[in-house]
This record gives structure tokens, sequence and C-alpha cells, in this order.
């Protein structure tokens, strides 16, 4: 099946600066792609390219198999949301959903009974007739998405849309721009600096760092298989230490960090040698918590330690255990469970994780 | 602190309200009061329309009024035009310094008093003038041409005159565009003119609209430029109030003309702001 949309060694340089450097990736149809990376790493220049706001400096652009390149952005298959909507404030809702049908010269009538079909399929019937600035925030993201969607173009691209809402409404819209996009079966390529939209919607996600697509996969390839420190870093939450690999026998690995602290890990088949200076990565919810030693002894890493600080924030709660022998603070999850309920500064804890859990790359590789 | 408050309202509110009271309400009742007396007598007055007739029943009074009228407008809507491209690229094309620096340059020829650059015009415009003795020298024309005291001349003059009060008002109300806006126009298939006549257009009409009711009452109560560039058939509105006061000394006549100009400016302006559906808070505020 030929992929929707496809790019290949798009690269944009502006001056000096080389903003998007040979990035390549195919959208199947009818699936959720993610761009997932920090501000400023070329993301929107990607969309903008695909949009056709800029032309890219080398490669091309192929939507549904064809070379958009020569095509001009208003008559590119392709629509966008953009950041902040940019509805037509001058015109009611219905004919800023109109607008691109009028453009397209369809009959009065066929208008009508497209931006009525439309207006329903977003649960939004009635509101025809409203102006723009007397919308909620939701019903205005539902708009702006209904105002591409009446043209049905082959491509959805989203540039950041839910970035203006509140978290409650975020959490929302999230659920229900999957919905939308299951239902109209489009194409959706949205990009954001937040991985939680990208993890929770996406069917694929790139996720960019300067310029380059560090790694492509589902959300679960991203969490629990990064290839590359900056993904292992930028996706999730991590226990990040530096130092020098002491033995390396198959897949396990021993390393020695700058505080002293021994860990064992695995390399996830990367080429890591002894003697290597490497970093290593633990997700504070892969390290299990105990106040008996026992408990962990299966376990490749355990040390012991006291609670200097617990950082609560709900299901994302956070304790900071300092280990007796190193000295290093390590970031561990509260388990909700109940047992931990009364933990307090000070208390001493037991802490183990699996060398499974802890991800080495070569030092320097970001 | 209520009594502060207040007396502070008081003390802010006093300069406009004496502004408006001694140079704005009491002349214009005063003038009102002379427009309506007719000497009957050596220093005897009685009240009636007679002034009012008079301008209805004299063709030359008539006729200047509805040219000055129809040339304002005519005048503002070339201002428009002419202005509408200039704002449109200062703000949203021009970046950074070039914008503050084109900006400078709209203001520049208001560093100088009106009368310097009218002459300026005169200087370009004259028989003897730079255009004239350019085209001579090119030989595209043999002999001198004269270029000042037609309608042409008032128009250029008024339309230079009244740019910098068009593109100020344009500049901000474009300024408040979002790109993107423009950007989703296209986006959605919009084409150059249908984004400037759907989106862009309606976007400004504040701006628009504030811009033309001053460069239209700029234009009509000007009397400098049409005295200067028009000649004895370009007549203008406000040298026949000038002439009435000073030259005829017939102060009733010239407070009715005065009255009548100031009941046509407010009702073009109400027109205006009716035909194009805007209010008077929205296109000052």
């Amino acid at each position: 099946m030929t992929p929707d949309l496809q790019c290949i060694d798009l690269t944009k340089r502006f001056g000096d600066t080389t903003a998007v450097s040979d990035v390549s990736f195919s959208v199947p149809p009818g699936s959720f792609f993610s761009i997932l990376g920090p501000s400023g790493c070329g993301k929107t220049t990607i969309m903008r390219m695909i949009a056709g706001f800029l032309a890219p400096t080398s490669g091309d652009i192929l939507i549904k198999g064809k070379s958009v390149l020569d095509v001009a952005p208003n008559r590119r298959p392709v629509n966008m949301v953009f950041q902040h909507l940019a509805l037509f404030p001058m015109m009611n809702v219905a004919d800023n959903i109109g607008y691109g049908l009028r453009r397209a010269g369809l009959p009065k009538r066929d208008i009508t009974r497209k931006v009525g079909e439309v207006l329903e399929r977003i649960g939004l019937p009635e509101i025809g007739r409203r102006r723009v600035d007397e919308l909620s925030g939701g019903q205005k993201q539902r708009v702006a998405i209904a105002r591409c969607m009446v043209l049905e173009p082959d491509v959805l691209l989203l540039d950041e849309p839910l970035g203006a809402l509140d978290l409650k409404l975020r959490e929302r819209m999230k659920i229900e721009l999957k919905a939308l996009q299951a239902d109209f079966d489009t194409t959706f390529v949205y990009i954001t600096h937040d991985q939680s939209e990208a993890l929770v919607m996406s069917d694929q996600i790139a996720v960019m760092n300067q310029g380059r697509f560090e790694q492509m996969g589902t959300a679960r390839d991203l969490y629990y298989r990064p290839e590359t420190p900056f993904v292992a870093g930028f996706v999730g939450d991590s226990n990040r230490w530096s130092g020098r690999i002491e033995r390396s026998d198959g897949g396990v690995l021993e390393l020695r960090t700058e505080i002293g602290l021994l860990i064992r890990g695995t390399a996830q088949g990367r080429a890591l040698g002894g003697g290597q200076s490497a970093d290593i990565f633990v997700r504070p919810e892969a390290i299990r918590l105990s106040r008996k030693e026992t408990e962990l002894t299966s376990l490749d890493n355990h040390l012991k330690g006291h609670v200097t600080s617990l950082l609560f924030n709900a299901a994302a709660s956070r304790v900071l255990v300092r280990d007796e022998g190193s000295a290093g603070e390590i970031e561990v999850a509260l388990p909700q469970s109940g047992e931990f309920d009364d933990l307090a500064k000070g208390d001493v804890v037991h802490i183990g994780w699996s060398g499974e859990q802890a991800n080495c790359f070569a030092a320097g590789a970001e | 602190m209520r009594d502060g408050t207040r007396l502070g309202f008081i003390l802010l509110l006093t300069p406009l309200l004496l502004w408006l009271s001694l140079l704005i309400i009491i002349p214009h009742i005063d003038m009102f009061l002379v427009s309506l007396r007719e000497r009957v007598g050596v220093g005897k007055y009685e009240i009636s329309p007679a002034n009012y007739l008079t301008f209805l029943q004299e063709p030359l009074y008539l006729w200047t009024f509805m040219r000055t009228a129809v040339m304002s407008v005519l005048a503002t809507l070339i201002t428009l035009i002419v202005g509408f491209p200039v704002a449109y690229y200062i703000a949203k094309m021009a970046k950074g310094r070039i914008q503050s620096l084109l900006f400078l340059l709209c203001l520049v020829p208001f560093w100088v008093s009106e009368l310097v650059r009218t002459f300026g015009w005169m200087i370009l415009l004259r028989e003897t003038g730079v255009i004239s003795s350019l085209l001579q020298y090119l030989g595209l024309i043999h002999g001198p041409v004269e270029m000042l005291y037609n309608d042409a001349a008032i128009m250029i003059g008024l339309v230079y005159t009244s740019m910098l009060f068009m593109v100020v008002p344009l500049i901000s109300t474009l300024g408040s565009l979002d790109d993107a806006v423009i950007e989703a126009g296209y986006d959605l298939g919009g084409s150059g003119p249908s984004i400037l006549w759907e989106i862009i257009i309606p976007h400004a009409m504040p701006g628009i609209v504030s811009g033309c009711i001053v460069v239209f009452m700029l234009s009509l109560g000007n009397y400098l430029t049409p005295t200067m560039l028009g000649g004895k058939d370009s007549l203008w509105f406000t040298e026949l109030i000038y002439s009435q006061f000073i030259v005829r000394f017939n102060w009733e006549l010239g407070a009715a003309f005065g009255f009548v100009l100031l009941i046509l400016s407010s009702f073009i302006v109400w027109a205006t702001l009716r035909l194009t559906g805007q209010t008077l808070e929205k296109t000052m505020g």
C-alpha cells in the first residue's frame, strides 16, 4: 500500500544553520504519526515544509506517492491545524468551516449540507451561527479540525494544537482527538513537545533532536527500548549516571559511576567493551522500593539508603534515596499501593532493580 | 479616600472640559447664533434663516460645496488605495529595523510644516519647475508645461498630506492580524485576492474606517493645499468661508457656511459607519 505521506532525505538550511537534516519517514494510510521533540528541534520546520509554506533545501515530499514540491500550499491535499488554531475571527463557525469549500467553488447547497454533516460529526450541531470568540477552548479545537476535515485532505497536520488548553481539558482532548482520527479515518501527523500527548495518541512516534530523527517506533518501543541516550532521557524520566565499564560479559555489563556506585546493566545489543566510558539510565518506576532487604536479593542491583526527600505529586510521586555507600542520590517512584503512605524523611529503605532495566549507552553518543 | 479620588477625577477632567467648552462648544454655539442673524439696518439684526437661503440659492456656493465634498471623498479613496499596500508591507512583510525605518520614512515629511511641504510640490509642478524642466531636457516636450492650478494638483497635495493619517491606523490593525490566520487561508485553498477580500480587509475594517474618517475630515477642512495648488477654477469650500469672514467681512454668511460644512462632515461620517457596520467606539478605540 502506498503510504499517505512520505519524506525522503528532507533537509532544510537557513543560512548556516541546518534546521532539518536528512529526515526520512513514511506514514501509512489512516495512522496517527507524531513527531516529538524539544522546542527548536526542527519539527515545526518539517510541518511547514509538508504544508508548503517552506521549500526544502533538498529531498522530496510525496503525498499518496506523488511529489508535491511543485504544488502551492493552497493546492496541496494536506491541511493544517495551527498552534493557535487560526480560526477566522471575522466569520461565524459555519463560514469558517465552509471557507475551503467556497474556495473550491462548491454550490451553496452542498456547502451547507457538508458543513452541517461535519458539525454533527464533531458533536456540535447547533453552533453554526455562533461567533468564533463565543466558543470554549475545546469547541474551538474541534471547529479547527472540522474546518480541515470537511475538505477531506489526504493528510491532516496538527501543530501542537493542545498547547493553549488547561490540563484537564488537554487530557480530555487527547482521547477525543484519537477518537476523531479513528472516526474520520484520515492520516494525522501531529507535532508536539509534550511526550504524554505523543505517547497516548500515536501509532508511530518519531523522536527528533537537533534536526534529526533519533528513533522511530511505537510508544512502547521508545519507552522500553530507547536506542539513543537522548531518547532514553527525553521519553519518560530517568536516573542518569556517567561512568566507566568495568566488566562486559555477553549482554551483562558492570559500570562504576563517577561517584563510585557499581551498577549492573545491559547494552541491548550495542557494542560496549570494558574500559569504555558510558552513560546508564534507570527509570524511577523501574526501581523497587522496600523496607526489608530480603525482598530484593533476587535483583541484580540492590542497595541500602535513607530517604532525603519526598516529592509528592499524586500518581507521579517520587522519593529521593541517598545511597549509604556512595552518597549518590537516586530518584525512585513511590508506589501508591498503601504500604509506603507513612514513609518519612530519614527512613532507611532498600532499593533494587534488575539489570534489564538499566540501559547503557556509550558516552558522547548524544 | 473617596473624596480624594473624586477630587483627582475632577482635576484630571478639568483640562478636557475647559478645552471642550472654551474651544469647541461655546464658539460653535456663538457661530450658530451668528449664522441665524440677518442684518436689516446699520447695527440692527433679526433672527432669520436668510444666510442659509443665500447658500442654497447661489449656484457658485452650492457647486463649490458639492465639489469639495466629492473631491474629499475621492482624495480619501485614493489615499486608502495608495496607503493600504504601504501599510500592509510595513505591518506584515517588513521585519525589525526595516519596519521601523519605513515607518519613520512615512513620518519624515511631517517634520516640516504643511506650508513648506506644499511649496515643495509647487517647486516640482510649476511651469519652470523640476518636472517641466526635466521633460524639456529629455526632449519629451517642447516648451514649458504648467502642472499647477488644477484639480489633479490639489488631489496630489491632499493625498500626500493625508497619507500618514491613513497609514498609521492601518498598520496597527494589520499588525494585530495573526500571520497564521493568513496562512490558514492559503492552507484551506484560498488564493491571494480571496484572502485579501475575505480575511485581511474584514479584519482591517476598523482601521480602514478610522483612517478614512480622519483623512476625509482633513481634506474637507483643508485650506492651505487647495489655495496654493488649486487655481481660480479650483475653488475649495474653506476658501469661501475665509473670504466671507476676512475679505467680505460678512460673518453671518461665513458662520452659516461653517455650519453647513459641519453638517456635511457629520453626515458623511455617520453614513460611512452605517454602511460599513462599524461603530465609533470600535474604530477610535
